[in-house]
């Protein structure tokens, strides 16, 4: 690791204008991306911004037909959420499948939407959702946020504040863990919201998290696995590594979607 | 059997410590004015030093000294061996290449030290590592074994054409071929036994440490055998005479085989220690490990098994290329060959074996010894051949084992091994029990209802243990005896150290070795304390590998109590003025024969040592005795693991739902200990299996180089265990032991895929069987079948 200036903001307010202060500075929200990679000697960042002493970042409340989650919320803090659990059941499924006990509990919502990692988890709940970003200077449609593997919307010194999440109807998360990171080798969020069907495919796509057209026309019919039995996507722009072939990735695509509604629709 | 006694579930002595953060381990060991070493690595696989330019390294901040290979050739340190000798079937002599503990020239593998940095911290170290300039020419590179013997390879050592160390053969090629030509069936199977990366949960770490008053240099370090690293830096690497250099390998969390070599790192640390004068620590990061602890496995294998007509194996032929890597680690050449093919008769009665072994060399990290060593590479090549061949003739594959199973002993096979004592019949018959095979039918159209394909594998395995009788591993080439030492030392309060030569990094030998004392001399548990791991305190010995701490280690403990006892009688003698035959011994009580005379052990152990009820002439004074035992046969566990699996036919999802594994150890000195060493072995055996595998890109770049893509098992992967015990003595030790450490890793493989391919109806695939690797040979077998159609 490099030598680093550090800062302990404790307010969003406070971090967002030491952000513009320092504009090589890195927000530092679980770390589980972060540390590693300054461990490494693979990021070098003039200075990180500590938003863990932010306590107006974080929260869960259910507003109107939304469940709204603050962006420094650990992942075991929403997965055991009775807010979320009673209203929207289907999205405590992500963080709850998210790594280990040490991660559920140090790793945020805010950190794993703002890092876009293309097998993360949360990406594929805000797609499949429909969610808003809300960051200190305005609200981001989900299906504008993430533009590419590692890549979002959010613009200089921009920071999430929350995740807007609509109630769905129906909706469940069916991920294939990779055996050796636990990350998501394919993960597919579908959700119901009156006539707004979404399948959103984390893990899967060369770049990161997309949704599923044809899976979504087919389920306009009836929201049920049956709708896309035999279905399954091409293989091209799939990732292709050691542990998973695209045509595979393709294939768990629709196995995944399958179970996931099955789940929804139980 | 007493409360704390042979046989007796006994909780751990060492794990107060180690559970409470109480363990000493390398890293943890601080010396006054301590530097550390941070190396230089080759980031490509094979090529050329052009140069090295450290002017700009050196000035940096913190700086001692930076070395290179050239300064290590200056300085006359000589190189890494291999202490194996291998003949080729020709008679000549394995080619073993230099290897420098940097290199000098060129590199052969990624992760080939070129520099060291020894700086006052770490972070100065790699700050002034990063500025170390390297000039590289790069090479082609060739990682894959099979590749390696190819024409247009590139030849990585000079002299050494074909990257080929030995072409090595054992058996009887002509008989196997008539055996084949008269054969009914013949089974015929190629296989990739995948490699392995070690990962003990203790990085390997040393540190040296010079004193310019009496030229001694001390090395605290990671070893699984302290004394043969003191040795072989001496002898070998030259860095100081054996009298000169004390090895002290203190807790060690884990080895698995990776910290029975010597390696570069604490070559470099003694020398760098002794040339600066500041003691010079080492501790390797995780993604280091991965790219210098020695792997494991890597083989490449065509096998045949040739059956008359009743199911009977007439002979085994196989044909195995072994990777080694880019150097010959310490023991490499032994497994592949002396550890591999003479364990290929299994538990079967086969009456002719022919193995052919290329080694050879690749632009990969040196492969040596891992848990089982060459005799889980045996198993699974004996029992993939017997699954399948019952397969292939429609036999019950229990049945077919029982057909062949040795039932006479002792048994000479024709691969130089001497089964002493076994009982196969039984094992097998116990874990059918256990595992409900008579229910299996019903479960697997049970779970076929759910959609899944559910498969039943067996694993009947035999391993050769107890490493090893000295005087046969010299006659196959050894460089070193495999006997074990012993010094009992019963204090005047007649508490007891044990000092032994074993070495214990997990294995639990503080409590194991207690126990045989605490039964022996019938005195409590707690007043007796093991050592080993110093070569200052404990005279020389072998070491821990190859199952041998039981069987060889505490059998040489044994035989130095008897001594000790027999002392103890004289000294008895005089105390109760009896005649020495007339003294027995019981339960920590001397007793003369036929009165009621008794002395107790606290008090025998007194006087031995003030000596005030005999002469010097008449009888030495104190009590300690020492021993070296060498065994007169290796010990030969056995065993059946039944595995039975279900497969998610749409995602290729392997679950492992049952696992059964009946052991035959001989004499249990710890079930609970055994227990958990069948425990991790599964694990380690179902790693291989289902997650593990290294794997190399055509460059050479090792592309598993760390958790985030090389899979290790984790306890969610695993079922719980249903365990069972045979018992046949081993009837080459006193204590009757055969060793426990490597069987669950030794059996585990087989049974795995025995199981998936019986679950999914195809015999062609690879370990390790991930969901991907599953679901991909169901859609060749589909398509095979639909062509079929």
């Amino acid at each position: 690791m490099y030598s680093f200036s550090y800062f302990r903001p404790t307010t969003a307010r406070q971090a967002a204008n030491l952000l513009a202060k320092h504009p090589d500075a890195k927000l530092l929200a679980g770390g589980h991306s972060l540390i590693p990679v300054m461990k490494q000697r693979l990021a070098q960042p003039s200075a990180l911004i500590d938003l863990n002493a932010c306590e107006d970042l974080a929260g869960i409340e259910l507003k109107g037909r939304s469940i709204v989650i603050g962006a420094l919320t650990r992942h075991a803090d929403v997965a055991n959420s009775q807010v979320v659990k009673d209203a929207l059941p289907g999205l405590a499924m992500v963080p709850g499948a998210i790594g280990d006990p040490q991660v559920r509990n140090r790793g945020t919502i805010g950190g794993s939407i703002a890092n876009n990692d293309p097998n993360a988890d949360y990406p594929a709940a805000c797609l499949g959702l429909g969610a808003t970003i809300v960051t200190n200077k305005r609200r981001i449609a989900a299906d504008d946020f993430f533009t590419g593997m590692f890549s979002t919307a959010l613009e200089e010194n921009e920071i999430i504040t929350k995740v807007m999440f609509p109630i769905a109807k129906k909706a469940a998360y069916e991920k294939f863990k990779h055996p050796a990171s636990g990350f998501a080798l394919v993960g597919v969020f579908v959700s119901k919201r009156g006539s707004d069907i979404r399948v959103a495919v984390t893990g899967a796509g060369s770049n990161g998290v997309f949704r599923v057209k044809s899976f979504e026309e087919a389920l306009k019919k009836r929201f049920s696995p049956k709708s896309i039995e035999g279905m399954t996507i091409p293989a091209s722009g799939m990732n292709s590594d050691i542990h998973a072939s695209a045509e595979y990735r393709a294939h768990l695509v629709g196995v995944l979607a399958r179970r996931a509604l099955a789940k929804a629709t139980a | 059997m007493t409360a704390t006694g042979i046989g007796a579930a006994v909780r751990r002595k060492e794990d107060i410590r180690f559970i409470t953060g109480k363990g000493q381990y390398t890293d943890d060991v601080v010396r006054p004015g301590e530097t550390r070493a941070v190396f230089v690595r080759s980031p490509h696989a094979h090529a050329k030093i052009k140069r090295i330019d450290t002017a700009e390294a050196a000035r940096m901040p913190g700086v001692v000294a930076i070395l290179t290979g050239a300064d290590l050739a200056n300085d006359k340190i000589g190189n890494l061996i291999c202490g194996w000798m291998i003949h080729s079937k020709d008679g000549s002599p394995m080619k073993m290449a230099p290897h420098p503990a940097i290199a000098s020239g060129k590199v052969n593998h990624v992760g080939d030290a070129v520099a060291v940095v020894i700086a006052e911290t770490r972070a100065q170290g790699r700050d002034a590592a990063d500025k170390v300039k390297v000039d590289y020419e790069e090479l082609p590179a060739v990682a894959d074994p099979a590749k390696a013997q190819a024409k247009d390879a590139p030849q990585i050592h000079a002299d050494i054409p074909n990257n080929t160390i030995y072409q090595w053969s054992l058996g009887d090629e002509k008989a196997v071929g008539d055996a084949f030509r008269g054969a009914k069936h013949v089974t015929r199977l190629d296989i990739v036994n995948n490699r392995l990366v070690p990962n003990a949960i203790e990085p390997r770490a040393a540190l040296a440490e010079y004193d310019a008053g009496t030229d001694n240099l001390t090395l605290w370090n990671t070893s699984q055998n302290p004394h043969v690293a003191r040795l072989v830096i001496s002898a070998f690497v030259g860095i100081a005479p054996e009298h000169k250099l004390r090895v002290i390998a203190p807790d060690v969390g884990g080895g698995f085989g990776s910290k029975i070599f010597i390696y570069p790192e604490e070559v470099v640390c003694l020398w760098a220690a002794r040339k600066t004068g500041r003691p010079v620590k080492w501790t390797a990061e995780r993604s280091e490990a991965f790219l210098t602890d020695a792997h494991g496995r890597d083989h490449v294998t065509h096998a045949e098994m040739a059956f008359d007509g009743d199911g009977k194996i007439l002979a085994l032929r196989a044909k195995t290329i072994a990777n080694l890597g880019a150097y010959m680690s310490t023991f490499s050449s032994s497994i592949p060959t002396y550890l591999y093919a003479t364990l290929l008769s299994g538990q079967y009665g086969i009456p002719q074996i022919y193995c052919e072994v290329d080694a050879v060399y690749t632009n990969t990290v040196p492969v040596d010894a891992y848990r089982g060593a060459g005799r889980p590479e045996a198993t699974f090549v004996v029992e993939r051949l017997v699954e399948v061949g019952a397969r292939e003739m429609g036999l019950d594959p229990a049945d077919l084992r029982k057909r062949n199973f040795i039932k006479q002993f002792p048994h000479q096979t024709p691969v130089i091994m001497a089964y002493d004592a076994g009982d196969y019949n039984a094992s097998l018959k116990k874990a059918m029990e256990l595992a409900d095979v008579k229910g299996f039918g019903k479960r697997k159209r049970d779970s076929a209802r759910h959609g899944k394909l559910r498969g039943l594998g067996y694993s009947t395995y035999i391993e050769a243990c107890g490493i090893a009788p000295s005087q046969a591993v010299g006659s196959l080439g050894a460089g070193v005896g495999l006997w074990e030492s012993a010094e009992v030392r019963v204090n005047p309060t007649g508490s007891v150290e044990v000092l032994t030569g074993s070495h214990a990094h997990g294995q639990g030998h503080e409590t194991t070795f207690a126990q045989l004392v605490s039964e022996r001399l019938g005195i409590p548990f707690e007043n007796i304390s093991v050592l080993h791991g110093d070569t200052d305190k404990v005279q020389f010995g072998m070491g821990t590998y190859g199952s041998r701490s039981g069987a060889v280690g505490m059998s040489a403990i044994a035989q130095a109590l008897d001594k000790v006892i027999a002392k103890a009688k004289k000294v008895a003698a005089f105390m109760m003025e009896a005649s020495e035959g007339d003294i027995e011994f019981k339960d920590g009580k001397f007793t003369v024969a036929g009165t009621d005379k008794s002395a107790a052990w606290d008090d025998v152990a007194l006087n031995a040592y003030i000596a005030h009820k005999f002469t010097g002439a008449e009888l030495e004074p104190g009590l300690k005795e020492t021993s070296f035992y060498d065994p007169t046969n290796f010990t030969f566990p056995a065993g059946c693991h039944i595995c039975e699996v279900e497969v998610d036919s749409e995602t290729g999802r392997t679950e492992i739902v049952n696992w059964t594994a009946v052991d035959d150890f001989g004499t249990v000195i710890n079930p609970m200990i055994v227990e958990g060493q069948v425990h991790g072995g599964i694990a380690q055996g179902v790693g291989q299996a289902l997650l593990e595998g290294a794997v190399y890109d055509k460059d050479g770049q090792l592309v598993s180089g760390s958790f985030m893509d090389y899979s290790m098992p984790r306890a969610h992967d695993l079922p719980s265990f249903k365990l069972g015990l045979t018992e046949t003595k081993s009837p080459s030790n006193p204590l009757g032991i055969k060793g426990c450490g490597e069987a669950g890793a030794i059996a585990a493989p087989a049974a795995v895929i025995n199981a998936i391919t019986d679950a999914i109806g195809t015999e062609q695939i690879s370990m390790p069987a991930t969901a991907q690797t599953v679901w991909s040979a169901l859609q060749r077998a589909n398509a095979a079948r639909q062509a079929a159609e």
